[in-house]
């Protein structure tokens, strides 16, 4: 492959891929906001060309929200509501699912616990009553709990093994110290054992609610049924969820690079400072700025810089990443221990050459019109535009969000990328996390 | 179990398939599957294929050689993935770059991909663009010009590629190790990124003869997905890939053949980044090129029963039932020119054994060898493979995947497009045949990636200590 695909952005950024751009063409999605009779609140794409309904929802919770030292449970908990509930074990459950080609799955990131639905139209009835077991009546059946726990163990550990992991890890703890985002996203060995189907169950109980409920449904469906079908999944819920309070944070300077020693050929280097928050005036001017510097396209001056001059590296990026309550602007390279350093100073340089110098109006026209015209790309299957109706809501934007994010970046100027450049650049504050046994690191 | 039969009726309605219900048990009939893509070829012979999706103004743009890493000669490996990685230099009428930056500006995405039979290049962008791509794909068809500054650091690149996606990943490497165990002649052995030692010896000039060698209209395949119709792609392609000359006797190699696989084999990986003990299992078995007609089919019924998720009897015995294993499961990997493969893997659960993760696979592959599947087991399996041939279409990158890689292997659109019908075709007998006849330890790899215990603690504990700065 010429390009590695950016499922090199792991750990806490692995969400992000399709949320690089914004704007784009508004005939891509007719989105209708719907209100259920029990008054849960949706946004609806109408799509009959294919037999399938999709449905993807949110509640406000994720690993932020776990108790300490149980890192993993909504992780595990996520892993755990489709293996057995109501009156149907877990092989029933899975087995049910199966007959009915139906899809039900859940996740979680650090803010967010997530649920995804698919089934052929014909089924919707059968299908959705097998979601509606599993957010509400999961049987949390201690044999599977364990079983899960196994899973969830063998990855970690496997975790261990790869430096990708390790850096954005170490990024994470050093830039957040004493802060929920700190912590692991799906636990430490230790804190996975620490889990009790107990904390599962309150985990549960305080996160999934209707106040934070929020849902996006692309497919076969009219607003009428999709109402009734919400109100019998998620009418039972309770209203309001128990919250611990998050704070807002930004992320700690640490001048000095960080080694988590790793052993292999290639040293992987995750580097990031603050970034601009979604709700700032300045955010989508600091998206054209994170475009040119690092954006997945081969123009981005650090892959021309550490790549296409060089050869130092096969994958380097940078972007802007908002958490709930954090913006990173944050990137990460892989290369030989002898050269990181240099990659290092390179990529410095170029946040400086940047901030200093500016782009040019070429570079700036260039950006804007891939975020813009790249987003269709990102609207081209019910799934995807499910996930994009529901990230949208998310991040508190409205339903008319592909025009506002078009006309955002349309209104974005050199001269303002030049502004934001200036103070989202700064080398100073950058800190740095290594995973491998790297050479000659400038002090 | 009337459920089974609603869903697999519901599932091939939908799909125009006649089902007749009898007995409780569905029966096929004469069966009308509905024609999506149609196809066509250039004078030069290029052959091109259009898949309507017009669900977005989106189109996805493929170009197919029919070129891939098994067509490298000794001492050449990794040559066919460098060119890809070349075929974004320089061209008579494009700068080095030019074409993944044009398309970027035009809201488009683009990339390239070697497996061992193939060789692609893609963009996926707004449908108003696709003169673009294709007149600047036709030019670099033909027209490559490489500088050696350039090839040099593209080498280093692809040296850092090979780093990155399989020297830091143990279970990349235990692949690498068992596949060249697994062909004991046929170039499958070896790796399409090719091996570490050889890939700095891969310059300008080999890259060129292979470029001049097989990149040519008559050895490629368009595949256009997307809100656009025949009609529009004819005339676009005529103008642009049309006008590339064929290249005369134009041939490829014959590969080296696979003798009789007389004896089992094992590979053991130790690695200290390894984790947690696993085991893989490779089988070799045809492909849907080399299966006798259904063969293919059962095999991905087989799988889909043995190994595809909780339902399946790998991981209902192994992990729900015994706790030998944390996870466990098969695949079978069907779509290639000169035969498939049948994985069965297993991670080994807390305190449990090399021999014990095998024995537990062998007992559960043992007794389906000897009993085949239950009647509920087989239309569920068939079922779920119709339904996930369904879903596919969702996504438009996937749909236009599923023709050029079928497509490139000499498979037909027929062939693509029948498939709910011929998976609807296999019996329980198919089933069990194909087990006994490719479950067959002879022609298999067993290979293990084994933690080192110590060197693991050791690591770990350090890292926790740096960490801390």
């Amino acid at each position: 492959m010429i390009r590695p695909v950016h499922n090199v952005i792991a750990g806490c950024l692995a969400a992000l891929a399709g949320m690089l751009a914004f704007g784009g063409s508004a005939s891509a999605t007719d989105v209708q906001h719907v209100r259920s009779p029990g008054g849960i609140a949706a946004w609806l794409v109408q799509e009959r060309s294919l037999p399938i309904v999709t449905i993807r929802f949110a509640f406000d919770g994720g690993s932020a929200q776990e108790p300490m030292g149980k890192e993993g449970t909504a992780g595990l908990l996520a892993a755990m509501l489709d293996q057995g509930a109501g009156s149907l074990s877990g092989a029933a459950y899975q087995k049910r699912m199966e007959t009915l080609a139906a899809r039900v799955s859940f996740d979680s990131d650090r803010d967010f616990f997530f649920g995804s639905f698919e089934t052929l139209t014909v089924n919707l009835g059968k299908s959705s009553e097998l979601l509606k077991l599993a957010v509400n009546s999961p049987t949390l059946e201690p044999a599977a709990l364990e079983r899960t726990r196994a899973q969830f163990l063998a990855r970690a550990s496997l975790e261990a093994g790869d430096s990708n992991k390790l850096a954005n890890a170490q990024w994470m703890a050093q830039s957040f110290p004493g802060h929920a985002y700190s912590r692991a996203l799906s636990g430490t060995p230790d804190s996975i054992k620490a889990v009790t189907r107990d904390d599962l169950a309150a985990y549960r109980t305080r996160i999934l609610a209707k106040r934070t409920l929020r849902v996006a449904a692309v497919g076969d469906i009219d607003a009428d049924t999709l109402g009734k079908v919400l109100d019998d999944i998620f009418g039972d819920l309770p209203a309001e969820p128990q919250l611990a309070t998050v704070a807002d944070v930004a992320p700690v300077a640490v001048p000095k690079p960080v080694v988590v020693k790793f052993e292999g050929p290639q040293s992987v280097a995750i580097f990031g400072r603050q970034g601009v928050a979604r709700s700032h005036p300045d955010h989508m001017a600091a998206l054209v700025v994170t475009q040119i510097l690092g954006g997945g396209t081969s123009e981005a001056r650090l892959v021309q810089e550490v790549r296409e001059k060089r050869g130092l590296a096969y994958w380097v990026y940078a972007l802007l990443y908002n958490f709930k309550h954090a913006s990173v602007l944050i990137g990460g390279v892989a290369s030989p221990n002898e050269e990181v350093a240099k990659s290092l100073d390179l990529i410095r340089n170029e946040f400086k050459r940047l901030a200093e110098k500016g782009p040019s109006q070429q570079e700036v026209d260039s950006a804007k019109s891939f975020l813009i015209g790249s987003y269709v790309l990102n609207l081209d299957s019910n799934a995807k535009i499910a996930e994009q109706m529901l990230r949208s809501q998310l991040q508190g934007l409205g339903p008319d969000f592909i025009a506002q994010r078009k006309a955002g970046l349309e209104r974005v100027t050199r001269a303002d990328v030049i502004r934001v450049a200036r103070s989202l650049l700064a080398t100073e504050d950058l800190s740095v996390a290594i995973a491998g046994q790297p050479t000659s690191l400038s002090p | 179990m009337p459920e089974a039969v609603k869903a697999s009726g519901g599932a091939l309605a939908v799909l125009g398939v006649a089902v007749v219900l009898l007995a409780g048990q569905p029966t096929w009939s004469q069966t009308q599957p509905q024609r999506r893509a149609s196809e066509f070829s250039l004078a030069n012979g290029m052959q091109v294929v259009v898949v309507p999706d017009r669900r977005a103004p989106v189109v996805t743009h493929v170009v197919w050689y029919r070129v891939g890493g098994a067509d490298n000669i000794a001492g050449q490996s990794g040559l066919a993935h460098f060119l890809e990685h070349l075929m974004f230099k320089s061209t008579a009428r494009l700068k080095t770059g030019e074409l993944s930056n044009v398309v970027a500006r035009l809201g488009g995405r683009d990339n390239a991909v070697t497996t061992h039979d193939a060789t692609y290049y893609f963009q996926r962008l707004p449908k108003e663009h696709l003169q673009t791509a294709m007149t600047m794909e036709a030019d670099r068809m033909r027209n490559l010009k490489l500088v050696d500054q350039e090839v040099a650091t593209e080498r280093q690149v692809v040296i850092q590629e090979r780093r990155s996606v399989v020297d830091s990943k143990p279970l990349a490497i235990l692949d690498e190790l068992i596949s060249a165990s697994l062909y004991l002649n046929h170039p499958y052995r070896i790796p399409v990124i090719g091996w570490g030692p050889e890939i700095p010896k891969l310059s300008r000039e080999l890259a060129l003869e292979f470029y001049n060698r097989f990149y040519a209209p008559n050895n490629a395949i368009l595949i256009v997905a997307g809100d656009v119709t025949e009609g529009e792609v004819r005339k676009l392609a005529q103008d642009t890939f049309g006008r590339v000359r064929p290249l005369v006797g134009l041939v490829r190699p014959p590969r080296p053949v696979e003798p009789p696989q007389l004896a089992a084999r094992r590979v053991e990986l130790r690695d200290p980044r390894a984790g947690t003990l696993s085991m893989q299992r490779f089988y070799i078995a045809p492909s849907y090129k080399t299966a006798e007609p259904g063969e293919a089919e059962a095999i991905d019924v087989l799988v889909t029963i043995l190994g595809d998720g909780p339902t399946s009897r790998l991981y209902q015995q192994l992990v729900e039932e015994r706790s030998v294993a944390a996870n466990a499961g098969a695949s079978y990997s069907g779509v290639a020119l000169d035969g498939g493969t049948i994985n069965v893997y297993a991670v080994a659960g807390d305190g449990v054994t090399q021999g014990a993760l095998e024995q537990g696979i062998d007992a559960v592959l043992g007794q389906f060898i000897k009993e085949g599947p239950s009647q509920e087991e087989l239309e569920q399996a068939k079922s779920s493979l119709i339904a996930s041939y369904i879903y596919t279409a969702d996504n438009q990158a996937s749909l236009a995947q599923r023709y050029g890689a079928n497509l490139v292997i000499g498979r037909t659109i027929a062939d693509i497009e029948e498939r709910p019908e011929r998976l609807g075709r296999v019996s329980a007998a198919d089933v069990k045949k194909a087990a006994a006849k490719y479950l067959n330890l002879q022609s298999s790899v067993t290979g293990f990636l084994i933690p080192t215990a110590d060197a693991n603690a050791a690591a770990a504990g350090e890292k926790r200590g740096e960490a801390r700065r």
